[in-house]
């Protein structure tokens, strides 16, 4: 079945690093100050070496709070470089291993402020979020002083106007000249975000300096997976070695996978009914391990490639199965189980609850092959749970 | 009666003669579906199944076939064209099934179709049924029955579980409708519940959410100021871990973090049933009915 049928996954995007979105932001023609990637000490000396001065070393992983977590340091000299880069590179932010560093000549600030574009669900137009009080957290602007945010939709049909453009740089800076070239960064930043398929694309901070210019320090962007297809140049961007493997593993199987803390590993066809089944095995006494869809497909091997990766995790006791045939026909999922514990006997117990397109078929092949299923939900997953914590009857 | 389909509905099929296209249609028309024609560029001429004919372009196929509703099964990058393609050809209830659709593409479509006046549901939905009478889209028909409850939910399989459940404790329904789980789609909840409140043969309605946005909760809003009828809800995502969707941006632009425990409340405020698993759907409705 091909790859778009049915329910098969929640819409997931493409994270790309700082100096990735930097390049897409310059391309379109944004200030942005230069700045070269380093994946060793030396490297980010060299760097440091070349444009002389204050330099700063920022940490290029898929996680926000990056200054709090010790990942953006200033080092006045080369050596201070090497040094500080050293340290930034042996981190491991929210899970994940710095694997690059940024290293940018520091740039003197006047003022700070934010500019941001999503695509907003409740207007389903792009929306600009613009605030003159930006290099800290956005949501805590929203909280603190919510009247420093000005939002504006813009109809895609005609872009961001210059009108409005200019009417959000004279929010963000009483000079016409700031303003202005405020306006055209806003402008550059809505093209590169449609051309690029992006669901986020922001600057946090964009400052000002001493001497008056309007320069954007850093840059972020999240790319729409669905634009891949017509846009695959941008696949080149994604860095699996910044992701979690387990879910690198799952995206090259087709599979929709978000590891939890608990021990009741789930494979579900559909993320409604996944995410129900998780607050099923909450709700009789468990925890689930994972969030899997396995989609509207009927592929065995997503089967195959499910309980790999559920496997592969220590932590889980127990292994559900909750199928709903309606376009997934059970019988192939019943094959995927087999031909998966086969290849692989399980070391945990299997509970399976399958009903629906092909149901009679696929209880007879669990059967040939010592195998039993379930039809109702509840009962499944009170199992489950129940082997899970070792209070099974 | 039902909601936005019945035994009239005259149905387009786009992307008839697609691997997916072909097995739904022949499933809809089992099900005893009107299916009036069908469209696919280059195959203008021939017959599905020896008895649909099919057209190279929506308007012939509306020009030659006056259908009053079309279901979309073409692949993603097609799928805004063929969107506007039935807007612009004047068909009145477009339903779009695939997903995968560019959210920045929508953002284009939906304005549109609004300015065409059509009605559209989707994408990335399951389409919607009403038992006994039609069917557009793939919600399997031998897990529904008719009878009295309206139902609208995001979600599919879970949609599955939830009918299954009413059917089998012998509440049937006037319509299912799947409204699909993507950030922009054409028919939200308060455009069905509004549907639903106006069908006489509906006496009560189940709504099925997921964490994500704020649509439940301007329901439950909806439900309190303008519906007589009961209605009972569920939300899936009561244990997602928060942060896993995209930044913190667009929770601040709708004011709201669309967590499942806000849009239970929100329900429980505004006089909607709260069940806390899909089998508890069954007695909430019962107690509210009898």
């Amino acid at each position: 079945m091909s790859r778009w049928r049915g329910l098969r996954a929640r819409r997931t995007n493409l994270n790309i690093h700082e100096y990735q979105a930097k390049d897409i932001f310059r391309a379109a023609g944004i200030p942005i100050p230069p700045g070269e990637v380093a994946t060793t000490p030396e490297e980010a000396e060299a760097i440091a070496r070349k444009y002389g001065g204050t330099v700063v070393v920022k940490a290029q992983v898929h996680a926000g709070g990056r200054g709090k977590a010790g990942g953006v340091k200033l080092a006045k000299t080369p050596e201070e470089a090497r040094e500080v880069a050293r340290k930034i590179l042996a981190l491991t932010i929210k899970d994940l291993p710095v694997q690059k560093v940024l290293v940018t000549p520091a740039a003197d600030i006047a003022t700070e402020a934010y500019v941001g574009v999503i695509v907003d669900r409740a207007s389903k137009k792009p929306v600009f979020m613009v605030s003159p009080a930006g290099g800290i957290d956005i949501e805590e602007v929203a909280a603190k002083t919510p009247d420093k945010i000005r939002r504006h939709p813009v109809d895609p049909r005609y872009g961001l106007r210059t009108y409005e453009a200019m009417d959000l740089g004279f929010f963000l800076y009483k000079d016409a000249k700031q303003a202005r070239a405020a306006a055209l960064i806003m402008q550059k930043l809505y093209t590169a975000f449609m051309a690029k398929g992006g669901s986020l694309a922001e600057i946090n901070p964009l400052v000002t300096t001493p001497t008056g210019d309007v320069v954007a320090l850093d840059a972020k962007m999240v790319i729409d997976d669905n634009e891949l297809d017509r846009l695959p140049q941008l696949a080149a961007l994604r860095d699996e070695s910044a992701e979690a493997p387990s879910e690198v593993e799952a995206r090259k199987a087709n599979l929709t996978f978000i590891k939890l803390d608990g021990n009741v590993g789930c494979v579900v066809n559909g993320a409604g009914l996944a995410m129900a089944t998780m607050d099923l095995v909450k709700y009789y006494g468990g925890e689930p391990a994972n969030f899997l869809d396995i989609g509207g497909s009927s592929n065995p091997e997503k089967v195959v490639a499910a309980l790999k990766i559920i496997t592969a995790d220590p932590s889980v006791k127990a292994i559900l199965f909750n199928i709903f045939g309606g376009i997934t026909r059970t019988d192939d999922v019943a094959n995927g189980i087999v031909t998966a514990t086969k290849a692989n006997p399980l070391k945990v117990p299997l509970v399976i609850r399958l009903t629906g397109t092909n149901e009679e078929i696929a209880l007879k092949i669990l059967q040939e092959n010592g195998m039993s299923a379930m039809t109702d939900m509840d009962e499944a997953v009170k199992k489950a749970v129940a082997l899970a914590t070792g209070k099974a009857a | 009666m039902s909601i936005f389909i019945d035994k009239s509905t005259r149905l387009l099929v786009q992307g008839i003669t697609g691997r997916d296209g072909s097995f739904h249609t022949q499933q809809m028309i089992e099900y005893g579906t009107q299916v009036v024609g069908g469209v696919t560029p280059g195959k203008g001429g021939q017959k599905f199944e020896n008895a649909v004919p099919i057209f190279n372009t929506v308007s012939e196929a509306v020009k030659e076939t006056s259908p009053n509703a079309t279901v979309i099964y073409v692949p993603p990058v097609f799928a805004a064209d063929a969107m506007m393609e039935a807007a612009d050809a004047g068909i009145p209830f477009i339903v779009c099934i695939t997903e995968g659709v560019p959210v920045l593409d929508m953002t284009r479509v939906y304005p549109f179709i609004k300015e065409k006046g059509a009605r559209l549901l989707g994408p990335n939905c399951p389409g919607l049924i009403s038992p006994g009478k039609s069917k557009v889209g793939i919600i399997p028909g031998r897990i529904c029955t008719p009878g009295p409850v309206g139902l609208v939910s995001r979600s599919g399989t879970l949609t599955y579980e939830v009918v299954f459940q009413l059917t089998r404790a012998g509440m049937g329904q006037t319509t299912c409708v799947g409204i699909g789980g993507d950030p922009i789609n054409g028919t939200n909840f308060i455009d069905c519940l509004s549907a639903f409140e106006a069908d006489p043969e509906t006496t009560s309605v189940v709504m099925i959410g997921e964490i994500g946005g704020t649509d439940e909760q301007d329901a439950a809003d909806f439900v309190k100021n303008k519906m007589t009828k009961p209605v009972v809800g569920f939300i899936a995502g009561q244990t997602a871990p928060p942060g896993r969707r995209m930044g913190h941006a667009g929770a601040i632009i709708s004011g709201s973090a669309g967590t499942a425990a806000e849009k239970m409340e929100a329900f429980e405020k505004n006089g909607i049933g709260v069940a806390k698993r899909p089998i508890d759907v069954v007695q909430l409705l019962k107690d509210r009915t009898s």
